[in-house]
């Protein structure tokens, strides 16, 4: 059984559509983060469909950067909000409320 | 032999890409003063002093400086390459980006230093992650492939997101850093997005390749390429603050710690429009009835945004903030004339607008009492009767920021505005040149205050403040200077959020300090209290000083030097 590309390249979309959908209406950070995680990670399906589309490896070899980089903000992320976390015992973006204008 | 040893012998050799590291010594400089900086601190048993992550970040600023004119030199006789297998450019335009961002970062360690003592922050972090986003901004003015860029945009705001929260005694420093953390990740991701749909519609994502199967094929309304096209282009207008992807700089920008705030205004522009330069106007020029009129949009409502709401903050931090997205806008006119002239003209802008944000972020250090607070209009009242030298460098920087002549701002906005009616933008030029006008209401504004004395009875009210809520009564006196606050955090009341909690303060004037201080009477101004203006804050402000002013002047060598850099543009 062979799949269309051309599926492979909607899933990604979708998923990509999730993910900036969950970041725009959700309101705990935790879950915000994973939605950006779900936006990268559906580039990164796109990344591998179209490097097989177009028979270049070089497409799954921008997977490894990205994926590297996402680990590396994801470290940064939990930090700041573990931060936050202990000044207010919430992570929501409702609490975000400091400075406004 | 062990298998791995037979396999290697089978397998062929792996090709390295030849590295010219002249091309890259800036950024190699960059990263290994942060990295040996980081070691050293956790080698060393003592915590090292202040001084000594001041003195390696400025003598690493200026040996990056130093790196980078010999590459001047290199490109100027050479020509311009590319190296590492095309992953990096080595030209003219990404030299003047390595010699705008290491003198960003000269400025902010002198800058920094003073603030680090005063709220009594210690350990070298601060300059670690200053350099290494440098090194990032760096890296993004010369990437030659999406994925490069991208990796530049990630170095550079990584280290941005933590130097937000910097100040870990505010709170609103944490709110600032998961803000920009939050808005810059989703930015990252969509700009990511753009690269796969870039690479998927052209087959590769280096630069000049794209560019070369963009000129052999006709690409007629091809849905992938575009989509890349637009995501890439939201990316890119995150990160530099443009209408209406602009929502996170008010509250970044106040949030943040001053010296960073600036350092961020100046680096993320310059590496980001640097990105937005190379990746439009070069590799996309033949796409660019598709991209101009979304620019034009761009540039249009940054300028407008900027300029209209930047007249209604009452916090100075915010003020700058809606006035560098109004500079993001003049600068748009630069990307959206996509000429060389415009180029060029952009990258004069980038370079003035380095040395006056970061001047004027460093004369917004020193105004802040303890904390990090006091930041309102109001505070600035009376400060060129106590600080009359520290006022004029304030009111200058303003004045260029403005357009004022005799000014690298001046220039700029000139360069910028010349480039668009260039290209026939005439609707764009007037509109910039109205907002221009609307923009030194503002300024002026800050500028008036400073030089108005404080009233009878220590009225220190803004006299220029129209709005209902003036003054800055909210301010407490008795302010704080950080200190073991994690207790008032907690016991925090959010409705008071702009009165601090003394718990330092506790020492000298008892339980009283621990209140709320809503009611007190207004806040002392800038005559009760002493601005103290520390020696390397002053070098900092001498050297935008006198750029601004000499170059303003005799405007002929940076305008050479960047018309030269858009010459040597591969």
């Amino acid at each position: 059984m062979s799949v269309n590309p051309d599926w492979y390249l909607g899933l990604s979309v979708v998923l990509f559509s999730i993910g900036a959908l969950g970041v725009l209406i959700r309101r705990n950070v935790l879950v915000m983060f994973m939605c950006i995680e779900l936006m990268l990670n559906a580039a990164n399906l796109a990344f591998v469909t179209f490097a097989r589309m177009l028979d270049d490896i070089g497409g799954q070899v921008l997977v490894f950067f990205v994926l590297v980089v996402a680990a590396a903000e994801v470290v940064v992320g939990l930090g700041i909000v573990v931060a936050m976390f202990r000044r207010r015992a919430t992570a929501t973006a409702d609490d975000l409320h400091l400075m406004k204008g | 032999m062990s298998p791995l040893t037979v396999l290697a012998s089978v397998a062929p050799a792996i090709r390295t890409p030849h590295v010219d590291y002249l091309s890259i010594l800036p950024m190699l400089i960059m990263m290994g003063g942060a990295l040996t900086l980081m070691v050293a601190s956790s080698v060393l048993r003592k915590v090292l002093d202040r001084g000594a992550g001041t003195t390696v970040a400025v003598v690493t600023s200026a040996a990056a400086l130093v790196a980078a004119l010999f590459q001047w030199d290199h490109v100027s006789t050479h020509g311009p390459s590319v190296t590492i297998a095309g992953a990096i450019a080595y030209d003219g335009f990404a030299v003047f980006i390595q010699i705008t961002v290491a003198t960003a970062m000269l400025l902010t360690a002198l800058v920094g230093d003073g603030y680090l003592r005063r709220e009594g922050i210690a350990g070298p972090e601060f300059h670690v992650l200053a350099m290494m986003s440098a090194s990032g901004a760096m890296l993004m003015g010369a990437a030659n492939d999406l994925i490069v860029i991208f990796l530049g945009l990630e170095i550079l705001s990584i280290a941005l997101y933590v130097l937000a929260a910097f100040n870990h005694r505010r709170a609103e420093s944490g709110e600032a850093a998961l803000k920009y953390f939050i808005l810059g990740g989703f930015s990252s991701a969509i700009f990511v997005s753009g690269i796969a749909f870039t690479y998927g519609a052209t087959g590769s994502s280096n630069l000049p390749q794209i560019a070369d199967y963009l000129s052999r094929n006709v690409v007629v309304s091809n849905g992938v390429l575009l989509a890349g096209l637009a995501l890439l282009l939201v990316g890119f207008g995150f990160k530099i603050a443009a209408v209406p992807f602009h929502m996170w700089s008010p509250d970044v920008y106040q949030g943040s710690p001053s010296p960073i705030t600036g350092f961020m205004a100046a680096i993320a522009k310059v590496g980001a429009f640097a990105a937005l330069l190379r990746v439009f106007v070069s590799t996309f020029g033949t796409l660019r009835t598709d991209w101009q009129p979304i620019i034009w949009v761009l540039a249009v409502l940054s300028l407008v945004v900027g300029a209209v709401v930047a007249l209604l903050q009452n916090d100075v931090k915010r003020m700058m903030a809606y006035s560098s997205i109004n500079h993001a806008g003049f600068i748009l006119l630069g990307v959206q004339a996509a000429t060389a002239r415009g180029v060029s003209a952009a990258l004069y802008y980038l370079f003035a607008y380095t040395f006056l944000v970061i001047g004027s972020f460093a004369v917004i250090t020193v105004m802040a009492h303890g904390g990090d607070e006091g930041h309102t209009i109001g505070d600035y009242r009376g400060l060129a009767r106590q600080q009359p030298v520290l006022a004029f460098v304030f009111a200058l920087l303003l004045l260029a920021q403005a357009g004022v002549p005799f000014t690298t701002g001046f220039l700029a906005k000139f360069g910028v505005v010349g480039a668009v009616v260039a290209t026939h933008g005439y609707a764009l030029a007037v509109i910039a040149m109205v907002t221009a006008a609307v923009a030194a209401f503002f300024y002026l504004r800050v500028v008036v205050t400073m030089y108005s004395p404080v009233g009878p009875s220590g009225d220190t009210t803004d006299p220029t403040d129209w709005s209902p809520t003036s003054g800055a009564s909210e301010t407490d006196p008795a302010h704080p200077t950080g200190g073991a606050a994690g207790v008032g955090y907690l016991a925090r009341d959010r409705s008071h959020r702009d009165t601090g909690f003394s718990t330092d303060l506790a020492e000298n004037e008892g339980p009283a300090a621990l209140q709320v201080l809503s009611d007190a009477p207004p806040s002392e101004s800038v005559a009760g209290r002493a601005v103290s203006v520390p020696p390397l804050t002053w070098v900092a402000l001498g050297l935008c000083t006198v750029f601004t002013v000499v170059f303003g002047i005799v405007p002929g060598p940076v305008l050479d030097f960047a018309h030269q850099a858009t010459l040597l543009f591969t």
